[in-house]
């Protein structure tokens, strides 16, 4: 009944929700997939430059993605008021929160190591060298997007205008994450790769002050 | 009223004089000429700017607390006093550059975080436009201007170590350029007078606020009866 | 589950703003436990909001809400059961795996024998593994009353349980709403005019602008407040 098994249970019922429909991840998976192939006709990668550009490229999609992913997050509670019945039920607010960017994070991160075959494939760039290197710096951006992400999508749940409203607010407060990810991750694919550890660490402080941040407000966005 | 009147005055005329010290009393640049002289303008709204916001995010917090709706009046005056000192940054930044390097934009480390913080708050402010019920909107903003400068920081550090891996053009001095001390002067009192502008606009822009609520609330209960 | 210990229902001076109008204005009520109490009332009188605010999804803008007799304010019993127009359950999911959901997170023990409890109880057992968005509406309402008691609350609110509910479905409601008042549950509801549930009361509240304006307490008739015609 504490935190801790209030989240796992609710885990549990988003990762069931999720993999008993699909529908997050299919939707997400081929938006990432879409992008990438636009963004190769719009730039036209030859080998040398895309590995300048094609990580920077692939954050960008993840971004976007994410943010589109993230939409549904707060607004499926909505439809038979499930929000009030969850607030009522836990001990702990923060439980709704934790669950949900954890299984956000989660499906955002499958999307990405089953979009990375096709992205070194597209733009010429092998990954498997720097993998482990690269999985962590995809964990700790992905888990950067789920947490701002989260938190803004139970604001944006009772604005007008949702759809657009998520992404203008999330993308905007992800330029951070954009950045060093992007950068670190150029510089792991790069001929002589390098790992930047501190823009891991970075990432790592943008992630805990958005989740200190949301445990301490995290309440009042659920507030009727 | 007279107040209000009084600070109107004193800010006009704070910032004339400090005009009058870029124009004047500020020594000439050794290689730009005239359009260096934008930069006491720029700098000292770059300050007042972030300082308008720091005051949104202080009455965020409190709002949050407290739930006293003149927090929310003051979160959106400043914020929006904010952005149009912000706006000003970022129209001097290419004004001067255009002429010194004929480019209009650099991608500066300090131009485009501040067109970052930019956007953050023009969502801030079109989330408000957003939420229809007054208090609704007030906790939704309060709390989206919480995130928002909690990450400027973030924006700021991440922009300065790791987008310099290409050299720009460092709009208006970055560190190391020296000032001299008439410059920094005639800037400390451009800075000066510059807040207390600001000061002005966002008391202003408050009253207006105050007011429009106070319409709002007599709509509801005429609509209500 | 334990009987559930005998609990009121106490609000004091309870007010509830939206953005400068009242919804809910000074009241202040007190329920006894072991009452059926029926509120009535226009819409948008103030009906849903009190049963939000006792229902704690919803903070009052002022004043206090207890429950004298609760064993503990924070405990699972002190929290009251809450049934709304929607189900407050998920649609995706099966009517079992609703309820082992809502046992697990309020720390029921044993939650899956809860659940098929609960489901038998409320006669949705046969049911138990479909999903919950092909039920039908009784089906539907039935699904949240389960939902409500699974931490075997000592007060029940309930609000505007009939509607949309066939003769046959409104039949059944009033019996289980007699059972559960029966077995020592403080029931709270908010009605439109009088039915078999109505029957049930013990006492009638009428609100109107977010006020109370008749009481059967005070002697006024059960009859004229169903009809909005106290006060």
């Amino acid at each position: 009944m504490g935190l801790f098994s209030n989240t796992l249970t609710l885990l549990g019922k988003e990762l069931r929700t999720e993999f008993r429909s699909r529908e997050l991840l299919t939707t997400t998976v081929v938006f990432i997939l879409v992008v990438l192939i636009l963004f190769s006709f719009a730039i036209n990668p030859t080998s040398e430059e895309s590995r300048d550009f094609g990580p920077g490229l692939l954050w960008l999609a993840i971004l976007f993605a994410g943010s589109l992913m993230l939409q549904p997050c707060f607004l499926r509670e909505q439809a038979n008021d499930t929000l009030s019945s969850l607030r009522l039920a836990v001990s702990d607010p923060f439980a709704i929160f934790l669950a949900k960017l954890m299984a956000n994070t989660l499906f955002l991160l499958v999307t990405e190591i089953l979009m990375l075959p096709l992205f070194a494939a597209f733009y010429n760039i092998p990954i498997l060298p720097q993998l482990h290197y690269l999985l962590l710096v995809l964990f700790l951006g992905s888990l950067g997007v789920s947490v701002a992400g989260t938190a803004l999508s139970a604001i944006s749940a009772q604005a007008r205008m949702r759809e657009l409203l998520l992404p203008l607010l999330l993308l905007p407060i992800l330029t951070p994450v954009l950045v060093v990810s992007a950068t670190v991750s150029v510089s792991l694919l790069d001929r002589e790769p390098v790992v930047q550890w501190k823009g891991m660490a970075f990432l790592a402080v943008f992630d805990l002050v958005f989740l200190t941040a949301l445990w301490i407000f995290g309440e009042y966005l659920l507030e009727e | 009223m007279g107040k209000r009147i009084l600070l109107g005055a004193v800010a006009i005329l704070l910032l004339l004089a400090a005009g009058y010290g870029a124009f004047y009393v500020a020594p000439e640049e050794r290689t730009m000429g005239l359009i260096y002289r934008i930069f006491y303008f720029h700098v000292a709204s770059a300050w007042a700017g972030m300082d308008a916001f720091f005051v949104c995010f202080l009455c965020n917090l409190l709002y949050v607390w407290k739930r006293a709706p003149k927090y929310d009046w003051l979160a959106v005056s400043s914020a929006e006093v904010g952005l149009v000192l912000t706006t000003v940054v970022l129209i001097t930044g290419p004004i001067w550059a255009h002429p010194v390097w004929g480019i209009w934009w650099t991608w500066d480390a300090r131009l485009t975080s501040t067109f970052v913080l930019w956007l953050l708050y023009v969502s801030y402010l079109l989330l408000r436009t957003l939420v229809e019920e007054p208090d609704r909107r007030a906790l939704l903003s309060s709390l989206f201007g919480i995130f928002a400068f909690l990450d400027v920081p973030l924006v700021f550090g991440a922009i300065r170590w790791w987008r310099t891996q290409h050299p720009s053009p460092v709009i208006m001095g970055g560190p190391g350029s020296g000032l001299e001390p008439t410059m920094k002067k005639v800037l400390f009192f451009f800075v000066l007078a510059m807040h207390v502008f600001a000061a002005f606009l966002i008391v202003e822009r408050y009253i207006l606020e105050k007011m429009k609520n106070e319409v709002d609330l007599l709509q509801r209960e005429a609509e209500a009866l | 589950m334990p009987a559930p210990t005998p609990t009121g229902l106490r609000f004091e001076n309870i007010d509830k703003r939206y953005g400068g109008l009242f919804a809910l204005r000074r009241v202040s009520l007190e329920i006894a436990p072991g009452e059926c109490v029926v509120l009535a009332g226009r819409n948008g009188s103030g009906k849903t909001t009190l049963l939000r605010i006792a229902g704690r999804i919803v903070r009052p803008t002022a004043g206090k809400l207890s429950f004298p007799g609760a064993s503990s304010e924070s405990s699972t019993e002190g929290r009251p059961g809450y049934v709304a127009h929607t189900t407050m359950v998920y649609d995706e999911l099966s009517a079992e795996e609703n309820l082992v959901l809502f046992a697990k997170l309020q720390g029921v023990p044993q939650p899956a024998e809860r659940a098929d409890e609960l489901l038998r109880e409320v006669g949705l057992y046969e049911r138990r593994t479909s999903l919950v968005r092909t039920f039908s509406r009784g089906m539907r309402q039935r699904i949240a009353i389960a939902r409500a008691l699974v931490h075997g609350p000592s007060v029940l609110l309930f609000d505007e349980p009939a509607t949309g509910l066939d003769p046959l479905g409104i039949s059944w409601l009033a019996k289980s709403l007699g059972d559960v008042h029966r077995s020592g549950c403080t029931v709270v509801m908010s009605l439109h005019g009088e039915s078999e549930i109505s029957a049930l009361a013990t006492r009638a509240v009428q609100l109107d602008a977010g006020s109370v304006v008749a009481d059967t307490k005070s002697g006024a008739s059960l009859h004229s407040i169903l009809t909005f015609g106290g006060g």
